[in-house]
Parts: structure tokens; C-alpha cells; sequence
């Protein structure tokens, strides 16, 4: 890895940042369809445990089609509650969480035996890309990373094209904002947001895979490690934009990774505080008037 | 004239809700080519006949015709598509978004572009068509209510309608807004398209409508065309006779007793700057029952708030006792909580002054004596509130109110919803109250009863409030804000 | 049998439903798993109930923490406030009485104890007092606003133990251990159970009485259940009930944290709190927000918790099992309810529905 250690700063930035990214681009268009999914933690860590199952039997790209699929079960459930039910957002997604960790714990225990295993799932090695990883500084730090983190920059800007500039984004948003407005127009709001739940599962999912499969290589019991919740304070960090996501999800990882850098350069600061600032942040931001008028209008509420 | 020239016709249309009769056997025909006013009180049906014919509601008897085919909708997207649109009169607008995304808010295609500029070259198009201009990237929030109005109708071109509901569209629109969009309506009528005003305001009505329709009580009970209908035959087609036999006069030596609330000068302006009351000043004294009126807008929701102490005005002075009831209109949400017990909602109007132990037991004899002296209906007080039937929760609440000799009461629709014995019970509540000295403010859009239990009459207009006679014809006009 | 059925269709009777279906969801899947369901069980019934050891040191200690903060959550959600900040609210209340304590090492344990207890109490109350003026003042949704201080009181907890509580040797993160008198004393001999329970007992039958008997505890019972009838009918000031309700809800979690450091674990570490502020959401739903039945979820729960280890221990069987039945509970619950709700029961739903 060539480069001084603000490259590798940025290199483990980006590196813990992609399954942030992931997790909250789907909470993103799930809470623009109107739902806060707190529940998204069992997505992510289920979609670990598929990733592990599916890899063991069949390779990397089957892990991530296992992990998205997990994370689509996970969320389903979560949307038989909340959206057709119609109970409680908050208490229906701490059981999921709840249920997601206990579970994949249960049946890796289950089906791998006791602590003390420790499992190996292939994994994706980064990918540099010829030409743009040799831009100094920063080229390695954003072209040297695995195929997934790539998928990302795609997956934000098809994102935000998706929601100012298609019919279905503009429905979507519709629902989230004044679902009694989208249904005058024509349009289902428990439709929208099961769907929008459904594509969360996946990202979330998929999230999970990510660590599994091109970060840490096995799968361990509570592993996803609240991103679930992180998730949420990076969609309220980013107002609700993908752009904004992706950069709010960018000073999350980097603020994990700065650890490496105060480590290598010898600043004196205690780590926890670069930890805590983007939470810091994002409460700041929420009591201003601005965090406000960027959320969803029709947010959390139970019945559309 | 043949049925093929009417482009809307509804005959024998019933519905009910519940035990309410909203509609009754109505027949409402609208001619093709021209500008229907539907008349009516609030509570009439207006708004029910027109969401019948928009598909939002299906009737429980009757038939819809629309173009000279018979139509059973199965919902609002069946009636856009046959080339009805309706302008509701609370507007279904995402305020966040502009007003190009919610003109193309319907459109169908999951991956399907939506393209802004398209967009907004649509509305810049039927706005050269029909003379609604807007600005397609204005956000809706930051619209005038008379604009967000105008969005409502080009959605509804947008579609293509070719018949054009509007339900009650100038109660939020100043006078020069609502002369602009008369004279759209007119125009929109001339190049052969269709249009169905529901409105309660007589005067506009007669002078720009090609055709009149009166509904009371769920039937029509007048239709013509505005020449040959004169203005108090309408009204009073309207408000009904204004003698019924219920009517009470006043109890001998009941003059009133002193001033109990009295507001001076009182200004309010509400959270988005409209101004809902302008210089109100008026006396409820002890032992009268004053009535007060006013169309769904006209300030009388605050004036009734500020009486009660609930609200406290921006400007001018206010004299209120120590002991005020208060009955409003949504019960379930304002004066109930459905999910406790009648012991507990008896308490609960203590509730913010109560200190130290709450006595279950003294609150349990209370709502004893309360249900057994207003002949409330019930298991007993430790029923739930929502086990009650309307007209026992309106008589419990009352009961409560009226408990602890209150100075001064005020109600708000006492009897909306109640059949025809509540009603009658709740009245007598009100003017035995008025007999042992309390001071009465009613709220009634039922005419009919504010008239006949009211010792004064005061009328709300556009915020403003007015002594009127006690009188049906005078009453009437000040509604509708006639001198 | 009018008994039963009455039983059976008020809210507890939902909650043995929920309970049950969630206990024979997870028997299915045990059997599925391949394991000995007759030895889950049996280890299951050992680990929890099956001796004193298992009873009081097992269960009823894990119940201790589970009954003072599922007070807490009961507390706020009868109030209409969603604080899942519980987490963080323990972590100051844990933190600040190690502190407490530390510092009063030479004090006799009848001063130091209470002192430790109401330092719990007041740094909890502060650190909900955050969400409560951001949602009084600002307007912000609690539901994030407590979730995000949850971690920074994770960070928190990390860097004390890590820098200006660390134990003197510099070596472990964690803080020294407290002085004997500083410490909760054991009430039965030869168990681990300390006065922290019967604290959680005593507590759950005051907040029992005060929310059933008193003028403030109607008053947060209204505004949960129905604000604007409340504001209207009642002329209570809403904003300030619901302040206090946070602020005492903080309290109290921040009490179960105290008790915690002061009962148990001697010292402050990281994962001090194997999530008490997430399990007692199931725990106060199970109750159905009844302060005394909260005495019986939190037992229950304990139960579970300690009979999973035994079960783990001894048949095998991932204790992870334990926090899928508690997930299901949580979920049969919300099922049951709005299956009832939807069957058409008499009476409106929507107007004045709390929390759970």
C-alpha cells in the first residue's frame, strides 16, 4: 500500500464506512417512504449469517445473494408488523433486533458447533482499478478498495436519480411526506413501504455481508455491532439525501479510522472522542431548524 | 330534457353512516355545457352526494349516471378516468414537494423518467390553455392558499376532466380570488365543459350559476335556474321553516343577570399569520344562553376556545370566572379519553389542578351520581368511555361539566350525532343550566335548534362576530355575511 | 369459567397468550435443531428455578437491573415518551456512583450506599434531561435523540475507564474496585442477592401506588393516553408532565445502573450491560406498563436469562434461544393487541392508544 498514513487513513475510512453505506441507503429510502426501522440491526446481522451460510456453500457472489436474502426476510417480518398490523415502529423493530441477534447466534451455534470454531468464508480481495488507484493520496484510498465498495459509486448517484427523477421516487416520496396526498393520487402507501422495507432488508443485508465477506473473513455472535442503530443517525446526519448519506456514512468510518491515524501520528487525544463526534453532530443538527424541515413529514407516523 | 344531456345525474341516492342519514332518496342532475351550484346548510349531504359521484364513496341505494351510461365505481381512479375531477376543500397537496411533482404525483412506471422540465411544460401548457398560471417549480408550502388552490384544479385537468367538482373552494380565498375564479369557472364552462359548485354562499351562487340545487337534510328540495328562483325562496329552501315545534320561548323572568365572560376587542391570528378573529367584543351573561353561528371558517372554533379559556387570544381583553365546562365537538379526541374508565374521565377534569392522593372513591360516588342524574346509559362507571354510545358519552361529559356548579358553559355541537332523544335531553340540560344561573355559549350548526333555545344571537363571519336578531331570515344573511 | 374468559380477553391474558405461543414457537425450533427438548427444558428449569442457588443468585439477581430499569421504560412509555435511551441513562448512573464511591471509600456504608444511589439517580435524570429539553425545546423525536446518546455514553464509559477512573495499576480497563462498605450488602447468606432487589421490589410497589393514587401519576397516565383530552378537559399542562416523566424515567435507569456497579459488579467496565436498556422495552411490554406486574416480567425475564446459561451449560443449547423468545414475546404481544383491535372490538382505537 503506497501512500503515508493520511492514505491509509482514508483507505480505512472507506473501508468502514461501505457497510454503513449500505445499511443506511436502505433505512435512507425506507424512511423516505415514511417508517423508521430500528429493526434494521437485524437485518445487517442476519445478512452476516447468510453471507457465512451461502459462501460455505457456494462462493462469494452466492454469500451476497444469501445475505441479501436474509436481510429481505428480516425486514418482511418487520413489514407484516408494522405496516400491515400497523403496530408500534419503534417497540416492533427493538424485538427484530432482538430477534435477529438471538437467532443467528442460536443457529451458528447450531450448525457450527461451540465458540471456538472459527470458520474462514472466502472473501473479496480489494480490486484496484488501473490508472485511478495511482492518483496520489486519495487514489488508493478510493480505487483500491473490493468490487462491493465500487457497486457503491453507482448505487448513490442511480439513487439519487431515482428519487427526483422518477415516477416511482416521486410516489415513494409522496407516501413519506403525506400518504393521504399519494393515496388521492392513486397510489398504495402499505405498497410503498412494504417494497421500500423489502429494498432496506436487502441493502441492510447486504451490509452485513460486507463485513463477513470483505472485511473480516468469519462470522462471530453480535458482530454487526449496533450499525443498525448508526445507520439511523447517518440517514438523520445526511438530511434524508443519498449524497448526503454517503458523505454522513464517509465521517462515521472515518471517525472509526481515525484511531489508525492518531495511533501512527501520535496525537494524544483519547479515541473515544473522534468516536463520538458525528453523534455529537448529529444531535446538534437535530435541534436545529434545518434537520427538522429535511425529515419526512409523515415520519413514524402509524397509520397512512 | 333527454337524460343524454345531462352530463351527471344522481336519483334516489341514499347513504348512511352508522345511524346517521347522510343522503336520502337525492336526485341531483347536472346539464352538460353548464355550472351547477349545489346549495345547501353544513350537514346537508353536499359533500357526501359529490364524493358519490367522484367514486370515493358507493351508494347504499340510487343510481350515478355519467355521460348517459350508468356507473358503479369502484373508486376514485374509475371516475377520473370517465372525466370527473374533484377539488376537495382540504387540499391532498405534499406541501414538500413542487408544483410540477404533484401535478405528476399519479403517473404510473417504476422505473419510468420523471422528467421535470416535461413536466413543467405541462402545466405551463394547460395553464396557456386555461388561464391557471403557476409556477411549475414553486414549492407548494411556500403557495398562497388561493394558488394551492389553483394546483388542486390543474391536477384535475391535468387528468383531463372534463366535469370539474369543487367542494366549497372559496371559504379559504379572499373576495378578489374568489371573483377570479369564478370567472375561470366561467369560461372553463364556456369552451363545453362542466362544472358542480358546492357552496353555501346564496348570493355568489345565484349570480354566477346557470343552475341551482338545494339539499336539506339529504334531499333535494329545490332546483331551478337562478332566474326564476328568487334569493329568499332559496334560503329559505335552505335553512328550513324556522318555527318547529319545539320551540321554547323564553322562561318567564329570565332577564339576564350579570356580565360572567366578557371579551373586549379580542384579535387572534393563527400559527401561519391568518387572522382568525378581528376585534371581537362580546358579554355571556349569567342566566341567558347566547347562540352562536358561523360557517366552518368563520373564527367561531376559537371564539368558543377563548369563552372557555382554552385559548388565550394575541390581542385584547378577557374576563373570565374561576369554573368554566366545556363540551366540544370532537369528544373521542377532546373531552374523552375512550380508553379509560367513566371514573377516571370524571377525574380527568381535575386532573391539572388535582394535588397530593387522588380519593378513587369519592371520584366513583361522583360519576355515580352523575350518570344516574343525566340518565347515562352504561354498565357502570368503571365501563370503558368507549363502550358508551354517543349520545351517553355527549350526556356523561355534560353531567361532568355541568358538576361542581360551573358560572359559566360553553358547547360546542351539543348534539351532532345524537338521535332524536339525546338531543332532546341534552337541550333540557342546557336550559336547566340556564335556569339555575349559569352563563351559556352554544354553538349549533343546526339552525333550527341554536334559534330555538338561544336568548341572544351571535353571528360569525370572517372572523368578525355580530349581535343578530333571533330570528331564521336575519340569522341566515348574517351567515353568509348579508347585512 | 366466566373467570377465564374474562382473563383471557383483558391485557394480561394477552400477555400469558403472547408468552405462550413465543415458549412453543421456540420448542418447535429446539426439536427442529436437533436437540433434546426434554433436557433443554429440564436445564432450563435448573438453571432458573431448580435451586436457591439458581433462584436467587441466578434469577432473581439478573431481575434485580430488568425490574428498576423496566420501571423506567414503563414510566416514560405511560407518559407517551419513547425513551429507548435507557442504556445510556444506566451507563451514567453506573458511572457516576463508581465514582461516588470511590471517592467516599472511608465513609461508613450508610452514608456512602445511599449517596452512590442518589448520584445514579440525578446522573440518569441528566442524561435524559438531554433528550427531554432537545424534545422540549427543539422539537426532537426522542426515539433518535436517545439512541444517539446511548453511544456516546458507550464512549463515555470507555475513555473513563480507559483514563481518570482507571484502577491504579494502569493496566485493565476498568475502575478500582469499591470499598466493602461502599457495597450493596448481600441479604441472604450464601447467595449473591443484595438489598439492590428488594430496592427493586420497594420501588415497584411505590411507582405501582404512585401512578394508581396520585394526582402526578394520573396526570402522566392522561397524557399518554390521551393529550388533547387531557390539555382540553383536564387544563393539565402537558409539555411539563412529559418533561418530568422523561426526566424520572432517566432516573431511574440510571438507579438500576447504580445498583448494578453497587451490588454486582463491584467496578465499572466496558459491557457493563449485557443491553438491560433494550430487554426492559420487553420487559415493561410484557407488563403491559403495570409497575407490578413488572416485578413479575422482570422475574420471568431473569429466568429466562439465567436459565438459558444453565441451559447452554448443561444440554447444550445456545442460550441465544433465550433472546428469541424474548423477541417473540415482544412480538406476540404488539400481535395480539392489534388482532384484538382489528377483530372489531368495541370501541376506538385510535384516539388515546399509549405506547405499547
Amino acid at each position: 500500500m503506497s501512500g503515508g498514513p493520511f492514505t491509509a487513513f482514508l483507505e480505512a475510512g472507506v473501508r468502514t464506512a461501505t457497510p454503513l453505506a449500505y445499511a443506511a441507503l436502505g433505512e435512507l429510502v425506507v424512511e423516505r417512504a415514511g417508517v423508521i426501522n430500528i429493526g434494521l440491526e437485524g437485518a445487517i446481522i442476519g445478512g452476516a449469517f447468510g453471507a457465512l451460510v451461502f459462501a460455505g456453500a457456494g462462493g462469494v457472489s452466492l454469500g451476497f445473494a444469501g445475505a441479501a436474502l436474509a436481510g429481505i426476510l428480516v425486514a418482511a417480518l418487520f413489514a407484516l408488523f408494522v405496516v400491515t398490523l400497523r403496530t408500534d415502529q419503534i417497540i416492533t423493530g427493538t424485538a427484530m433486533s432482538m430477534l435477529g441477534l438471538g437467532l443467528t447466534g442460536t443457529l451458528y451455534r447450531t450448525m457450527y458447533g461451540s465458540a471456538g470454531a472459527s470458520l474462514h468464508t472466502p472473501t473479496i480481495a480489494p480490486a484496484p482499478v488501473p490508472g485511478l488507484s495511482a492518483i496520489p493520496v486519495i487514489g488508493p484510498a478510493l480505487f483500491d478498495q473490493p468490487v462491493v465498495t465500487y457497486a457503491l459509486y453507482a448505487l448513490v448517484p442511480a439513487l439519487a436519480w431515482w428519487f427526483y427523477r422518477s415516477v416511482a421516487g416521486l410516489a415513494l416520496r409522496a407516501v413519506g411526506e403525506h400518504p393521504e396526498a399519494a393515496r388521492g393520487a392513486g397510489i398504495s402507501p402499505d405498497r410503498v413501504q412494504w417494497a421500500a422495507l423489502l429494498f432496506g432488508g436487502a441493502m441492510g443485508g447486504i451490509g452485513g455481508g460486507t463485513l463477513v465477506l470483505a472485511q473480516v473473513g468469519t462470522f462471530a455472535e453480535g458482530m454487526s455491532a449496533g450499525r443498525g442503530f448508526i445507520a439511523i443517525a447517518i440517514v438523520v446526519l445526511g438530511r434524508w439525501t443519498p449524497f448526503g448519506v454517503a458523505g454522513a456514512a464517509l465521517l462515521f468510518g472515518a471517525a472509526s479510522a481515525l484511531q489508525t491515524l492518531a495511533q501512527t501520528t501520535g496525537w494524544a487525544i483519547s479515541y473515544q472522542l473522534p468516536l463520538a463526534f458525528p453523534y455529537v453532530l448529529t444531535l446538534v443538527l437535530l435541534a436545529s431548524a434545518r434537520a427538522r424541515t429535511a425529515a419526512p413529514a409523515a415520519l413514524g407516523q402509524r397509520s397512512a | 330534457m333527454t337524460d343524454a344531456a345531462f352530463a351527471l345525474s344522481l336519483r334516489g341516492v341514499t347513504k348512511q353512516f352508522g345511524s346517521t342519514v347522510a343522503l336520502d332518496g337525492a336526485q341531483f342532475d347536472v346539464r352538460a355545457g353548464t355550472l351547477h351550484a349545489l346549495l345547501g346548510e353544513n350537514g346537508a349531504g353536499k359533500t357526501t352526494l359529490m364524493r358519490l359521484a367522484f367514486g370515493m364513496l358507493r351508494p347504499d341505494a340510487g343510481t350515478i349516471e355519467a355521460g348517459g351510461t350508468a356507473r358503479h365505481w369502484r373508486s376514485s381512479a374509475d371516475a377520473i378516468a370517465a372525466g370527473i375531477g374533484m377539488v376537495h376543500q382540504h387540499f391532498l397537496l405534499v406541501p414538500a414537494m413542487t408544483v410540477a411533482e404533484n401535478v405528476s404525483l399519479g403517473d404510473r412506471g417504476l422505473f419510468r423518467d420523471f422528467d421535470p422540465r416535461v413536466a413543467a411544460d405541462r402545466v405551463r401548457r394547460i395553464g396557456a390553455e386555461t388561464g391557471l398560471v403557476l409556477d411549475p417549480a414553486a414549492r407548494v408550502a411556500d403557495l398562497p392558499v388561493g394558488a394551492q388552490q389553483r394546483l388542486e384544479i390543474i391536477k384535475a385537468l391535468a387528468r383531463d376532466a372534463k366535469i370539474l367538482i369543487l367542494d366549497e373552494p372559496t371559504a379559504v380565498l379572499s373576495s378578489a380570488e374568489s371573483q377570479e375564479l369564478y370567472s375561470w369557472l366561467r369560461s372553463f364552462v364556456r369552451r363545453g365543459c362542466t362544472a358542480v359548485l358546492i357552496t353555501h354562499k346564496v348570493r355568489e351562487a345565484l349570480a354566477i350559476a346557470d343552475d341551482v340545487t338545494v339539499l336539506r337534510r339529504g334531499r333535494a328540495v329545490l332546483s331551478g335556474r337562478p332566474r326564476e328562483l328568487a334569493e329568499s325562496a332559496v334560503i329559505a329552501a335552505m335553512i328550513g321553516s324556522a318555527a318547529t315545534d319545539e320551540v321554547q320561548l323564553p322562561a318567564a323572568g329570565s332577564t339576564a343577570g350579570v356580565s360572567v365572560i366578557s371579551l373586549q376587542h379580542v384579535s387572534m391570528t393563527d400559527g401561519r399569520g391568518v387572522h382568525r378573529l378581528r376585534d371581537v367584543s362580546m358579554e355571556v351573561c349569567a342566566g341567558e344562553i347566547v347562540g352562536i353561528a358561523g360557517v366552518e371558517g368563520s373564527g367561531q372554533h376559537e371564539l368558543l376556545r377563548v369563552l372557555a379559556g382554552r385559548l388565550a387570544p394575541d390581542g385584547g381583553g378577557v374576563r373570565l370566572p374561576a369554573r368554566i365546562g366545556f363540551v366540544p365537538e370532537d369528544r373521542l379526541r377532546d373531552a374523552l379519553i375512550p380508553t379509560m374508565t367513566l371514573v377516571e374521565n370524571l377525574a380527568l377534569k381535575e386532573a391539572g389542578s388535582a394535588r397530593g392522593s387522588v380519593r378513587w372513591t369519592s371520584y366513583e360516588a361522583r360519576a355515580l351520581g352523575t350518570i344516574r342524574k343525566h340518565d347515562v346509559h352504561t354498565s357502570g362507571v368503571c365501563s370503558l368511555a368507549s363502550a358508551l354510545s354517543g349520545g351517553n358519552q355527549q350526556k356523561f361529559v355534560l353531567g361532568r361539566e355541568l358538576e361542581g356548579s360551573p358560572d359559566a358553559l360553553v358547547v360546542e355541537n351539543p348534539t351532532r350525532g345524537l338521535d332524536i332523544r339525546a338531543t332532546s335531553l341534552v337541550l333540557a340540560e342546557l336550559r336547566s343550566a340556564r335556569a339555575s344561573g349559569v352563563a351559556v355559549a352554544m354553538y349549533s350548526s343546526d339552525l333550527d335548534e341554536v334559534l330555538s333555545i338561544a336568548d341572544r344571537m351571535i353571528v360569525c363571519f370572517d372572523g368578525r362576530a355580530k349581535d343578530t336578531p333571533v330570528e331564521a331570515d336575519a340569522v341566515a344573511r348574517a351567515l353568509l355575511g348579508l347585512s | 369459567m366466566t373467570f377465564l374468559v374474562r382473563l383471557a380477553r383483558s391485557q394480561a391474558g394477552a400477555s400469558v397468550a403472547a408468552t405462550l405461543l413465543a415458549l412453543a414457537a421456540v420448542t418447535l425450533v429446539v426439536i427442529a435443531g436437533g436437540y433434546d427438548i426434554g433436557h433443554a427444558a429440564t436445564a432450563l428449569w435448573n438453571g432458573s428455578v431448580g435451586s436457591p442457588y439458581s433462584f436467587f443468585t441466578g434469577t432473581l439477581l439478573r431481575a434485580t437491573p430488568l425490574i428498576i430499569v423496566g420501571l423506567a421504560v414503563a414510566v416514560a412509555f405511560q407518559a407517551g415518551v419513547l425513551n429507548i435511551g435507557a442504556e445510556g441513562q444506566l451507563l451514567a448512573g453506573a458511572a457516576t456512583a463508581v465514582a461516588a464511591g470511590l471517592s467516599m471509600a472511608a465513609w461508613p456504608g450508610w452514608i456512602s450506599v445511599p449517596v452512590e444511589l442518589v448520584a445514579g439517580m440525578a446522573a440518569g435524570a441528566a442524561w435524559a434531561g438531554i433528550a427531554a429539553v432537545l424534545k422540549r425545546r427543539f422539537g426532537v423525536l426522542e426515539v433518535i435523540s436517545t439512541l444517539m446518546l446511548n453511544f456516546i455514553a458507550l464512549f463515555g464509559v470507555s475513555y473513563l475507564v480507559r483514563g481518570p477512573l482507571q484502577e491504579p495499576t494502569h493496566i485493565y480497563p476498568q475502575t478500582a474496585s469499591l470499598a466493602a462498605s461502599a457495597r450493596l450488602p448481600v441479604i441472604i447468606p450464601g447467595q449473591r442477592l443484595h438489598l439492590g432487589f428488594v430496592t427493586a421490589v420497594v420501588l415497584a410497589i411505590v411507582a405501582w401506588w404512585f401512578i394508581r393514587s396520585t394526582a402526578g401519576g394520573f396526570r402522566i397516565r392522561v397524557v399518554g393516553a390521551g393529550a388533547a383530552a387531557a390539555a382540553s378537559a383536564g387544563r393539565v399542562n402537558v409539555d411539563r408532565v412529559v418533561f418530568g416523566a422523561f426526566l424520572a424515567s432517566g432516573a431511574l435507569a440510571g438507579l438500576g445502573g447504580a445498583v448494578q456497579v453497587t451490588g454486582v459488579t463491584y467496578a465499572l467496565f466496558e459491557g457493563i450491560s449485557p443491553g438491560y436498556g433494550y430487554t426492559a422495552i420487553a420487559v415493561a411490554l410484557l407488563a403491559r406498563l403495570n409497575p407490578l406486574a413488572v416485578i413479575v416480567a422482570g422475574i420471568f425475564f431473569g429466568g429466562l436469562e439465567a436459565g438459558g446459561a444453565g441451559m447452554q451449560r448443561d444440554a447444550g443449547v445456545p442460550s441465544g434461544f433465550v433472546s428469541v423468545i424474548e423477541a417473540l414475546v415482544v412480538l406476540g404481544v404488539l400481535a395480539v393487541d392489534r388482532a384484538r383491535i382489528l377483530a372489531g372490538e368495541r370501541g376506538q382505537p385510535t384516539t388515546g392508544e399509549q405506547a405499547a
